[in-house]
């Protein structure tokens, strides 16, 4: 096997005494297409904070093309090729669909370049295409504010596809969406793998396994088993976890 | 619906006509005291203009901009009076004289000179609010806990002034309408009327000013710092330097307005740094429209034109009528005048009157009607 | 020892009065995310109804438990501010919630009209409709409840409306006839004088401490454990917490929200006007006497953290110590070998204004390493 582009290695995340994240060590290829299931509090959220710097391990280390992340802003993180997609879908909703993805396209980010630097005209081309991509073309100039639900999915999709990461951290891209819709976005994201490494957190088994990728699963804090979607629906470990005792009769 | 672009570019156009005709006429209408009024409110719209950028745009409400509009007040004001004290003993202003102050305190030095004046005017209020904000903003200190820090930053600073006599005159503050600029008077009639020209310029240079800055991705990257902070950071953008910049361009659009306040209201004191003005300064911005620089503008000179003209007839009533103000406008107007205008505001009026026939209620039926935008 | 005593008690007094001051600002802004800059004005109130208490009690009728007024202002004072906090709720706060900036600039509208009021209104009027609110506030809950059958319930509202407006009329118009000082709209400050036990001081190991600071550390030291008592054991004050932490889901379990947001602004508010009593006790009370304690309470907010009342009250009683070692220039006395230099750095802020200055700093630069304050919130609710 290659050098891992991303991981996580023995992360413990605890908050008040509450480990959210229990010993959790995870790798990840480059061009990778990884799919992550877990019940409610498995900590699947809190493994994404600590990757994106929005939450700093009590101990353990993160590495991404062999650097370190950890006490990175999360600015920094993001500028290294690292992008997120919010649970919720997090959109700028008093900008119009054109201006969020002319934020997520433009290359300089800093200050001064964006004052002095050149008009957006110049990404047009690339932010039209992210639009036809996602259907929104006619909605350019819509505050994101107005848009549905499953649009807002979508176009925090584009933005994230926009930013170019190297790896994209998805979070519950379906949840909200149609059935046409979340085939359309499970095809999209396994298009996205190869060039890109692709993380999929999400509950719909049917999008996962529509996803064709190996599957991860946490349970309180930890990987309790990796392997293909037929081999872990299978794993009685599993399916204690999310059915709970046989012997405890409830379901 | 908002309005079509067309229609909203008129609109604009229109308002600006309406501001430039009447800058224009109103030294030939108005007599001298009256132009002197509208040229001290014209300096507060470039105050005002930088409350907007920072709470309009960016979110960030501060109620310390009287620190840095005070600032450029004391620049301008000391340099009037070095150079109008060559003849009083020792060469430095009386009021030195009054605390036993033999020698000129070394930071008044510089001041002497007008090409460094010119600059410290709005150079050094945006140094000390990007110190400021640095120091606020690197912690990620925002919403209630900002503007309660800068309103302590302001009394702090009220305090200091108002403590230091022997350095900036203390309580009483620095006169300038006695002090010479070229041999004339600075509180003359005819200095007064160049200085409201020069002040309408700067208006004008600063309403150009502040729509570069909110042009294209920077003006967007301050709204979307306001709408989601966390989630810009998470695009690669880092708020913390964004929000630095524009509260130090409004710290120096403060010190420049409050420089230009100075020469034409006769004096510079700490009362400029008080709690109510700042905070006025807000309700000016909220009035006329927030996130609309004209709105800014327009709010800045109306407000104080009418404040004037109520404390004139009315002198009680006018406390009453501006904290009716604050409650309507966050109430029932959050948008601002200009903003309920661009937005269809009379339009949903009448039709909710009965008058004019609604309209639709989904905007999107009529834009999935069209065809594609552009290829 | 003496002089580390004196001013540690000093200092003790200073942070009581912020406490007091603070406390129904934090608790406020704790639960509810408001901050109240019309708290000031608050204050104000209950420094008013001091003074008026007070005039009150020096009328013949009175006259014999002159000397207990102070007991009698703090419940009235409590109660003005309350009633006047909770129809600011109602009125214009509730139209806000979610959004802390507007709150902040209506409340300062509400503020700028409190006091014009007090300037522009003779206190006689305003006792009357303070007495009209109380009542008519008070009335239904006194009445039996088989009173509001469906038909009549609008009738008896109005009924009782009608009462306590005349209740206060009439003792608006007794109150400016018996005394004239209450009958004339006046901008001047009053003066508030405190009954003779208070005046005196109180010896122990050759110290003198004033009366009147005790009597506030007292007073502050019950308000806070009464507050902490009703937010962490009574079920209102769970219902309270409850509702801060999770607002629809208390809403679901049957919690009325609404009278929870104004119990919770009526507490916060009436604290005020406790807090109006000591303050009144200090120096004279006037229209503006509110706004020079209210960036104190900010400062406090700010350094204490919104996490817990605990950082409240260590923070005002950090302020309290510095501020009076430094701004009575007490350092200087209990530390006379001081190093040139810092005492002359020390010398500079010996004023209270200047030790404000100071005390504005030292919280900037503390927040570079506790931007939370003292005591922040964990977990993964607080936002990044």
């Amino acid at each position: 096997m290659s050098k891992p582009l991303l991981e996580l290695r023995q992360i413990f995340v605890s908050f008040d005494g509450f480990l959210a994240l229990n010993n959790l060590s995870i790798s990840l290829q480059p061009g990778e297409l990884r799919a992550v299931i877990g019940p409610n509090g498995a900590g699947k959220t809190t493994f994404l904070d600590v990757i994106t710097g929005k939450v700093s391990p009590t101990s353990g280390e993160v590495l991404f093309k062999g650097f370190s992340l950890l006490r990175k802003n999360e600015h920094h993180i993001a500028r290294l090729g690292i992008g997120r997609k919010f649970q919720s879908p997090r959109v700028f909703e008093n900008l119009t669909v054109f201006e969020n993805l002319a934020l997520a396209v433009s290359k300089p980010k800093r200050p001064l370049p964006l004052l002095l630097g050149r008009n957006i005209n110049r990404y047009s081309d690339q932010i039209h295409h992210l639009m036809s991509i996602v259907n929104l073309q006619a909605r350019a100039s819509t505050t994101a504010g107005s848009l549905s639900h499953g649009q807002k999915q979508w176009l925090e999709i584009a933005m994230l596809v926009g930013q170019d990461p190297d790896m994209l951290l998805v979070d519950e891209p379906v949840a909200g969406l149609t059935d046409e819709e979340t085939e359309l976005t499970a095809d999209l994201l396994k298009s996205l793998a190869g060039d890109h490494t692709v993380l999929v957190i999400d509950h719909d088994m049917e999008f996962i396994r529509r996803l064709n990728s190996p599957v991860t699963v946490l349970h309180q804090g930890n990987v309790l088993c990796e392997g293909s979607m037929q081999e872990i629906q299978q794993n009685p470990e599993v399916i204690e976890v999310y059915l709970g005792r046989p012997e405890g009769g409830n379901l | 619906m908002k309005l079509s672009q067309n229609n909203r570019r008129l609109f604009k156009l229109a308002i600006g006509l309406i501001i430039t005709a009447s800058i224009i006429s109103a030294p030939a209408i108005l007599p001298v005291f009256r132009l002197n009024l509208l040229g001290r409110y014209l300096s507060l719209a470039i105050v005002a203009l930088g409350v907007d950028l920072i709470w309009g745009f960016a979110g960030l409400l501060s109620l310390g901009q009287g620190i840095f509009f005070t600032l450029g007040g004391y620049c301008a004001a000391m340099y009037l009076q070095l150079n109008s004290s060559a003849e009083l003993p020792n060469g430095i202003p009386e009021f030195f004289g009054l605390y036993g102050v033999q020698k000129l305190p070394f930071f008044w030095e510089p001041f002497k000179s007008s090409f460094f004046t010119l600059i410290a005017i709005w150079l050094i209020p945006a140094l000390v609010a990007g110190l400021l904000g640095f120091l606020v903003f690197r912690n990620r200190i925002k919403g209630v806990y900002f503007s309660i820090l800068t309103q302590a930053a302001l009394l702090v600073f009220f305090n200091f002034f108002n403590g230091q006599q022997k350095l900036i005159n203390g309580t009483n503050g620095l006169k300038t309408d006695v002090t010479e600029l070229f041999g004339q008077m600075v509180g003359s009639d005819s200095m007064q009327r160049y200085f409201f020209w020069i002040t309408a310029l700067l208006v004008v240079l600063a309403w150009i000013f502040a729509r570069w800055i909110v042009r294209d991705r920077f003006g967007n990257v301050l709204i979307a710092i306001r709408d989601d902070e966390p989630r810009l950071r998470f695009t690669g953008y880092n708020p913390t330097f964004f929000k630095t910049i524009v509260f130090s361009i409004a710290g120096g659009l403060a010190g420049i307005s409050g420089a230009l306040y100075t020469v034409q209201s006769g004096i510079v004191s700490p009362q400029f740094m008080t709690v109510p003005f700042s905070i006025e300064m807000v309700i000016w911005v909220a009035v006329g429209g927030r996130g609309t620089l004209l709105g800014a503008i327009l709010g800045a000179v109306v407000i104080n034109y009418t404040k004037s003209l109520v404390s004139e007839a009315l002198p009680a009533s006018w406390m009453f009528i501006q904290g009716g103000l604050f409650i309507l406008v966050v109430t029932a107007l959050p948008e601002g005048v200009l903003g309920w205008f661009q937005n269809d505001g009379p339009k949903n009026l009448l039709s909710r009157l009965g008058i004019a026939r609604p309209i639709s209620t989904y905007p999107s039926l009529e834009i999935d009607g069209k065809e594609e935008v552009k290829p | 020892m003496q002089l580390i005593i004196e001013s540690l008690f000093n200092g003790v007094a200073i942070g009581s009065v912020l406490l007091i001051a603070a406390l129904g600002l934090a608790i406020v802004f704790g639960l509810m995310g408001v901050i109240n800059l019309a708290h000031g004005e608050l204050m104000m109130l209950g420094a008013y109804s001091t003074y008026v208490t007070q005039l009150i009690f020096k009328l013949p009728a009175l006259k014999p438990i002159y000397n207990a007024y102070v007991i009698v202002a703090i419940g009235v004072a409590f109660l003005v501010s309350a009633v006047v906090g909770i129809l600011l709720e109602r009125s214009v706060i509730r139209r806000l919630y979610g959004n802390p900036l507007e709150t902040l600039l209506a409340t300062w509208g509400v503020s700028l009209i409190l006091q014009q009021f007090v300037r522009s209104v003779p206190l006689a009027y305003g006792t009357g409709i303070a007495i009209a609110l109380l009542t008519g506030l008070i009335l239904p809950i006194l009445l039996p409840k088989n009173l509001y059958k469906k038909n009549r319930a609008h009738l008896v509202k109005f009924g009782t409306w009608s009462v306590s407006a005349l209740i206060g009329v009439i003792s608006s118009s007794g109150l400016s006839a018996t005394i004239s000082k209450l009958g004339r709209a006046s901008a001047r400050n009053v003066d508030v004088t405190a009954p003779a036990w208070m005046r005196g001081g109180f010896e122990l190991w050759g110290i003198t401490f004033p009366m009147t600071r005790l009597v506030i550390i007292v007073i502050t030291g019950i308000a806070v454990l009464s507050v902490t008592w009703f937010l962490n054991r009574s079920v209102w004050g769970i219902r309270i917490r409850a509702v801060t932490q999770n607002r629809s889901m208390s809403d679901c379990l049957g919690i009325s929200t609404e009278t929870v947001d104004v119990l919770t602004f009526g507490i916060g508010s009436g604290l005020a006007g406790v807090a109006g009593v000591a303050i009144s006790l200090l120096g004279s009370v006037g229209p503006n006497v509110g706004g020079s304690y209210i960036v104190g309470c900010f400062m406090v907010v700010v350094l204490g953290g919104v996490g817990n009342l605990m950082g409240t009250i260590i923070a005002s009683f950090c302020i309290g110590i510095i501020t009076d070692l430094i701004g009575a220039g007490r350092l200087l006395t209990i530390w006379p070998q001081m190093p040139a230099p810092l005492a002359s750095a020390i010398d500079f802020f010996a004023t209270t204004s200047m030790a404000r200055v100071l005390v504005f700093a030292l919280i900037v630069i503390f927040l570079q390493f506790r931007p939370a304050g003292l005591f922040p919130q964990k977990g993964r609710m607080v936002e990044a």
